[in-house]
């Protein structure tokens, strides 16, 4: 048997007023005509969007696409060259502190002291944030318990582990009850396993606590986990709905064949069948409706001899791809966006 | 069994004490909780002060060295241009202890530039409070760790022959107050700038020297040639060390001539500059550079 942990810890009401008198109705994030741009690069240009109460938002795209930029002109840490971002009601440009005050944030690097313990990082965040003196206790063992760390509050954060290191940033995004967390590619660098039991934590969060989640990764399987999802590449959102309806407005399954001769198996399928292939991840990919009824097919028209054959249903991948033309691994391991990927890591160094 | 195992670790978890709303409702700003953020960051330092105990014992090295092994040592040479009964570490033991806090004081600004690149400052930066106020915590927090260190060495006195007088102790307290914070000020006016440790660290080294050289911390301010002496007068660590040798010298028994020869106060083209405003030319520039490191901290990308 399973218990959670924390089981009995209660809902945390928010403290500021909800609702927003501008944007749409229910729109804890609402962004438009956004842009950004970084002496010659252009990391963002033009977006639009709306994120209502109590949804998990998605950003989806490949490192280098715009996904950090945009965090962080949402969290008050970068001004928008053009556009404006309100977030729980506040804009994110003019009223900072009041903006500030709605949200937690767990940034893709850490931001812990590790040389002070964990209660100590906590501590120091409910005093930064004014989290009234009585609360603070309780809160930090219902927000430590959540993540299963309240028995290791007093151990050096040094000693944590990565994945206990980013189970604490989460809990102490959430100490000061914000009404939006951030999670800037919250999972990256931890192992599959870790990865995993962070997601649990998130999605447990999501039941207990009346909260708005906007994150951004650039796993396919984990933007599953999202109420919607937008599809960013080169600064600007190409997509935006439901994981499903995504998949569905896809509609094709995807096949990859390993052959003897792609180029010549590129060839051939197109005169044979009228696909459109290509390589991607070593291996030709193209897509086709009702694929395993297609393979047979396959087998018995083609002239280049097959190795092996995979069919796979619509996945967030084939939706990356079949809106922008490449698969999210192609699109960073491209050497523009290695270049952009090196801009934006140089410029978050230098903040 | 198990299940049992489970549910108490459950409990012990919730804790069972756990009210059922744990209302959070963060205020709207204000002096109190800008207060209460220049405390925490305060007190962030003096924590990580007191678990890096190895700092403390090696800051304290450098002066050690030069009061007992540059003064002994030089003592010899020069102890014939003092008058009896005035050793040449007691006259350079103000300027010594007045350095005894200037690499704590400087170097503290230093974390500005570790947090910044392991990211803590941005935990720091989107927290919604005001930048003067974790500007002055942390300036506070310097400034305190460094007056600590000179206390440290305002203990080894009696070794220079420096009487362990209240009012002295009280003076001399309260100008390293003066002093660290203007130093940590500085520091922290450069680490808002300078982003990459090893460059502030290069630079900080530059600077401390040149600082300490010319704040006629080791050599009286009079008879020197006309360039030195015009250096001496814009090193603003001078303005500190002459205060704290007048402080010293006024509790030494000596000749009034001797102490006209060796702390004869700062003067600008013969005008003797009065300690209330060499004190005040310190505390000037300490707020100055406050401010311009809280207008640098406003600054978002």
């Amino acid at each position: 048997m399973v218990t959670h942990t924390g089981a009995n810890a209660g809902r945390v009401v928010a403290g500021d007023e909800p609702g927003g008198n501008n944007g749409g109705p229910g729109a804890v994030i609402s962004v438009s005509g956004l842009t950004k741009q970084y002496g010659e690069v252009q990391a963002v240009r033009g977006i639009d969007f709306e994120v209502t109460r109590g949804e998990t938002f998605g950003f989806l795209g490949p490192n280098g696409a715009g996904k950090t930029t945009t965090i962080k002109i949402l969290c008050t840490l970068a001004n928008a060259t053009s556009g404006t971002a309100r977030v729980a009601g506040h804009d994110a440009a003019t009223e900072r502190d009041s903006v500030r005050r709605n949200i937690g944030l767990v940034f893709q690097d850490t931001t812990l002291d590790t040389y002070l313990t964990a209660a100590q990082n906590l501590r120091f965040h409910a005093e930064l944030y004014g989290v009234p003196k009585a609360a603070v206790e309780p809160r930090m063992r219902q927000v430590m318990d959540m993540v299963g760390l309240w028995d290791r509050k007093d151990s050096l954060v040094s000693t944590y582990s990565g994945g206990m290191q980013r189970r604490l940033e989460i809990a102490r995004g959430l100490l000061h009850a914000p009404r939006v967390l951030f999670l800037d590619e919250p999972t990256v660098g931890l192992d599959p396993q870790t990865r995993s039991s962070i997601w649990k934590y998130i999605n447990d969060l999501k039941r207990r606590e009346d909260i708005t989640i906007f994150l951004t990764t650039h796993y396919m399987d984990e933007a599953e986990n999202c109420d919607r999802i937008a599809i960013i590449d080169h600064g600007q959102i190409v997509a935006i709905d439901t994981p499903e309806a995504l998949k569905a407005s896809v509609g094709k399954d995807r096949v990859q064949i390993h052959t003897a001769d792609d180029t010549a198996a590129i060839a051939a399928l197109a005169d044979t069948f009228g696909l459109d292939a290509a390589v991607h991840e070593g291996a030709v990919t193209f897509s086709v409706a009702s694929g395993e009824q297609f393979v047979p097919r396959l087998f018995a028209e083609f002239s280049v001899p097959i190795r092996s054959v995979s069919v796979s249903r619509p996945s967030l991948d084939d939706v990356f791809m079949s809106y922008t033309g490449t698969t999210i691994r192609d699109a960073e391991a491209s050497g523009t966006d290695a270049m952009r990927q090196m801009v934006q890591r140089f410029r978050a160094g230098r903040r | 069994m198990a299940t049992q195992t489970t549910d108490v670790t459950a409990a012990s978890a919730g804790g069972g004490q756990l009210v059922d709303e744990i209302r959070v409702a963060v205020p709207e700003g204000g002096l109190r909780h800008d207060l209460r953020a220049v405390g925490i960051v305060w007190r962030r330092e003096l924590i990580r002060f007191r678990t890096d105990r190895l700092r403390a014992v090696t800051s304290l090295i450098q002066p050690v060295l030069f009061l007992f092994v540059l003064g002994t040592g030089l003592g010899a040479l020069a102890g014939r241009s003092l008058p009896p009964g005035i050793s040449f570490k007691t006259f350079i033991y103000p300027g010594v202890l007045a350095m005894s806090v200037l690499f704590t004081a400087i170097f503290s600004a230093a974390s500005i530039v570790w947090d910044r690149e392991f990211g803590f400052l941005r935990e720091i930066l989107v927290a919604p409070v005001s930048r003067a106020s974790i500007v002055i915590g942390k300036i506070l927090g310097g400034a305190t760790i460094a007056t600590f260190q000179g206390i440290i060495f305002l203990i080894l006195a009696g070794f220079a022959d420096v009487p362990y007088n209240p009012v002295l102790i009280i003076t001399l307290v309260g100008e390293l107050l003066l002093l660290s914070f203007t130093l940590t000020a500085f520091g922290v006016m450069m680490a808002a700038r300078i982003k990459q440790f090893q460059a502030f660290m290069a630079l900080t080294q530059m600077l401390v020297m040149p600082l300490f050289f010319l704040s006629g911390a080791l050599y009286p301010l009079s008879g020197l040639p006309a360039w030195l002496s015009v250096l001496t007068r814009i090193d603003p660590l001078t303005y500190i060390v002459g205060p704290m040798r007048h402080a010293v010298f006024n509790h030494l028994t000596i000749a009034a001539a001797s102490e006209q020869h060796l702390s004869p106060g700062i003067t600008w083209a013969g005008w003797v500059v009065p300690l209330g405003v060499s004190l005040g030319i310190v505390t000037i520039m300490g707020l100055g550079m406050t401010a311009v490191a809280i207008a640098e901290f406003r600054k978002t990308e």
